[in-house]
């Protein structure tokens, strides 16, 4: 099968892949973060780590790793495993679906303030 | 023609039988449709060999056509065999996908047993169903007959999969009149049928986890133009690739598949221009006017998009007057085939007369007294710039 290659900005109707078809992943090129006007600011001694606002992200900007020797959260106890890190401001819309299905209020979101660099 | 050696046998089918027989040798990986007269037995015939095992086709049976043609696009995207069926109301409820599955160049291909279109609710034969997404950027094809409608699926298979072309294309056969009526039709070989169209083998596939890809991304002012370009160029391909597949059908069927057909055209001073089962009886209707001497002819368009303009142009420019029988309104302009047709002539040198009639609509009946009165009214010059109505009542 073939493989689509990366579009080279401003290629003409013969150059670009038919049907407008990418590389996965195309939107990493695309920093939706600056549609932003609201912030999430995360507090991590209030984290559970239960991955919540991980899956309801609509844009994928909320990064995990795994960590065995875990971290500090909500009520001062140590979570393991997989852990969130903070939001990807590259990449958060200030949508707000995190804050809103946190369960515990981690996450709260402050009026953007824009130093704009992009 | 020339003779064939290919094994067939010459069984009676309804046209909706026929079209299951077709997509049976052409085994399509994914079958999903909804029921809708006078499509439902295409499917339903199809499923019963899915059920049977005759066929290792998933065959899905969503909640709506709009899901059924999600289904099949979706699935296409993966790299499979996808085909669906359809009509009138059906067909319409499919018309927000049907430009993604062009867009997308999947070729999906779907038979539709031409309907009217609701509301005076109607289930009969009209164009009006296809006409109305003649420019969704998919090929469509009409058939005569249940013969030509089982060969034709293997034509629009063979050719949206051609990688010059990559479209969706619909093959119409007319509703109850063809869809229900009982031929007897010529069925080839299952291995040569199927050897035909092989397998399809996809430019591009989601299931390929090697080369992952992006499939329907966002293109705003800066690039959609350009796909879209691409589009239209398909298109063009299209009108080149359907007489190279034509030609590889031919050496299996000792048919031929033009553009159109031409019926006593090349001498002719008159002609009708008509689609479908109609330039069946218009057939008949050429042969009794020949006999008394008359130089009548016919000219049945079989692919209607992409449109061969040129080669239509050059069929029609030496008759002294044209009559266009279209079997659907486009409300408030002139109608479909009668524009096609007036638009394919206007390079010429000299203006042949033309003239609009529509008929059949909602299933009214069309008899050859009437075509035949058509012809007299074009060797009698009588031409006139309204649309006239076959068989309506004042």
């Amino acid at each position: 099968m073939n493989k689509v290659n990366k579009v080279k900005t401003g290629a003409g109707w013969k150059e670009l892949p038919i049907g407008g078809t990418l590389p996965a992943a195309s939107a990493l090129d695309y920093k939706t973060g600056a549609w932003r006007s609201f912030v999430p600011k995360f507090d991590p001694n209030q984290c559970t780590h239960c991955m919540i606002c991980v899956h309801y992200c609509p844009v994928m900007a909320i990064p995990t790793k795994i960590d065995e020797n875990g971290v500090k959260g909500w009520k001062d106890k140590i979570y393991k495993g997989v852990i969130r890190l903070e939001t990807n401001l590259d990449y958060c819309t200030g949508c707000g679906v995190c804050a809103e299905e946190c369960p515990t209020g981690a996450i709260k979101m402050e009026r953007e303030t824009w130093e704009v660099k992009l | 023609m020339s003779k064939v050696m290919t094994k067939t046998k010459r069984v009676p089918l309804t046209g909706a039988e026929a079209v299951a027989e077709a997509m049976r040798q052409i085994k399509p990986d994914v079958v999903a449709a909804y029921p809708i007269t006078p499509q439902t037995p295409i499917v339903e015939i199809f499923s019963k060999f899915a059920a049977d095992g005759i066929v290792d086709t998933e065959v899905v049976t969503p909640e709506s056509e709009h899901s059924a043609i999600s289904i099949v696009t979706a699935a296409s995207a993966s790299g499979v065999r996808a085909m669906s069926a359809s009509a009138s109301q059906g067909l319409a409820l499919m018309v927000e996908v049907l430009p993604a599955t062009s867009g997308l160049r999947l070729p999906v291909v779907m038979a539709i047993a031409n309907r009217a279109l609701s509301a005076p609710i109607n289930i009969h034969c009209d164009h009006s169903d296809m006409m109305a997404v003649r420019d969704l950027g998919w090929i469509e094809i009409f058939s005569e007959n249940a013969q030509e409608a089982y060969e034709n699926m293997f034509l629009a298979v063979k050719l949206s999969e051609h990688p010059d072309v990559l479209l969706p294309s619909m093959v119409g056969l007319d509703g109850f009149i063809i869809s229900h009526g009982v031929e007897v039709v010529e069925i080839f070989d299952d291995e040569v049928m199927h050897n035909f169209v092989g397998d399809r083998k996809p430019h591009l596939s989601l299931f390929d986890f090697e080369n992952p890809i992006t499939v329907g991304p966002l293109q705003l002012t800066d690039y959609y133009f350009e796909t879209k370009r691409q589009e239209q160029e398909a298109m063009k391909k299209a009108l080149k690739v359907y007489l190279e597949v034509g030609k590889e059908l031919t050496k299996i069927t000792g048919k031929d598949y033009p553009y159109f057909e031409k019926y006593y055209l090349d001498d002719a001073e008159v002609a009708i221009v008509v689609m479908s089962s109609t330039a069946g009886t218009a057939k008949d209707a050429v042969d009794e006017l020949r006999k008394e001497g008359k130089k009548v002819g016919l000219l049945k368009p079989k692919l209607y998009r992409p449109f061969p303009y040129d080669e239509i142009r050059e069929a029609l420019k030496n008759l002294k007057a044209i009559g266009v029988l279209d079997r659907a309104y486009s409300f408030g302009a002139n109608a479909p085939l009668y524009t096609d047709i007036r638009n394919a002539l206007y390079e010429l040198d000299k203006r042949i007369p033309i003239q609009s009639y529509i008929f059949g609509l909602g299933g009214r009946d069309i008899f050859k007294h009437q075509i035949k009165d058509v012809f007299n009214e074009l060797l009698l010059g009588k031409i006139t710039k309204e649309e006239k109505c076959i068989g309506l009542r004042e």
